[in-house]
């Protein structure tokens, strides 16, 4: 089974990808659509990334998904404040640093898709042992506010999706 | 198609349109507006984010409704976008901090560690 449809959540994707792609469902498409969600990721499985041990937790992923979805919208409101806003608004910007607990890897992938897609704070550094995470804050009034929101919204429900 | 289309559909579409469009437009301005290299790298997230997502929630909306099946490839969409962004952003702040590392600028940021301090870069004007 491992073998032979090494990622079978990736060929699943793959195979509604296909089908989303080509707007139909009829014979040939989903004949097609099963070719590549086997081929592709037996062909790639040479890459050998690294699984996630376990992913649990349903409940909090969904949480998580919905605080993210609407960090978005305040963060895209706050930002736009700070460009259409007086001069003054831009001139608190800068580097933050966080000491992250979490070890896992894949934790800390998810955590960089997070910080880089709420507007107004993009992830800029890690460190070697991975311990300290270097962000750039557009609007770095209240350090520790931001430091709070990253560990207790983002980096909690991430290292009990993840385990660790 | 527009004619056939309810009321209430081309409103909340109209806005959402708008919205998009305002949302791109911010993030234009703030390309002219913010002053330093690491402040723009967060003006194109606004297009790529939620303005992106309205105009394509907007398009699905309109032609699930209109042609009376869900259409939904614009997830799609959503999604590479979503995927690239962040790569993009993330990348080039990486690369503006490794040159201004090796030009030795005073202001270059402090590797992160100890001690816990914030590089302002509010000031900064190039």
């Amino acid at each position: 089974m491992r073998a032979w449809l090494p990622f079978p959540l990736q060929s699943a994707f793959l195979f509604c990808m296909w089908l989303l792609l080509n707007q139909s469902l009829a014979v040939p498409h989903v004949l097609f659509a099963l070719i590549a969600a086997w081929f592709l990721p037996w062909w790639l499985r040479g890459l050998q990334p690294i699984r996630a041990q376990q992913v649990r937790k349903p409940k909090v992923i969904v949480v998580l998904f919905f605080h993210v979805l609407w960090d978005i919208v305040i963060s895209a409101w706050a930002v736009s404040v700070v460009i259409w806003g007086p001069a003054w608004r831009r001139q608190h910007s800068g580097f933050m640093t966080i000491p992250l607990d979490m070890e896992s890897m894949h934790g800390q992938a998810v955590l960089a898709c997070i910080i880089n897609s709420t507007p107004g704070t993009v992830w800029a550094e890690f460190t070697d042992d991975r311990r300290y995470l270097m962000i750039h804050v557009l609007d770095l009034r209240d350090e520790d506010a931001w430091r709070t929101l990253i560990k207790e919204r983002y980096e909690r429900p991430l290292m009990e999706i993840f385990g660790s | 198609m527009v004619d056939d289309a309810p009321a209430w559909l081309l409103f909340i579409v109209s806005l959402l349109l708008i919205l998009g469009g305002v949302l791109a437009l911010t993030g234009g301005v703030g390309l002219l507006r913010l002053s330093n290299f690491y402040q723009r790298t967060h003006a194109p997230s606004l297009p790529a984010t939620l303005g992106i997502g309205c105009v394509l929630i907007a398009s699905m909306l309109f032609f699930s409704v209109t042609s009376g099946r869900f259409v939904l490839h614009e997830l799609l969409i959503t999604m590479a976008v979503l995927l690239s962004a962040p790569v993009t952003a993330m990348m080039l702040n990486r690369a503006a901090i490794e040159r201004d590392r090796r030009q030795y600028r005073e202001d270059a940021p402090v590797p992160p560690g100890r001690p816990i301090k914030a590089s302002p870069t509010g000031e900064r004007n190039e």
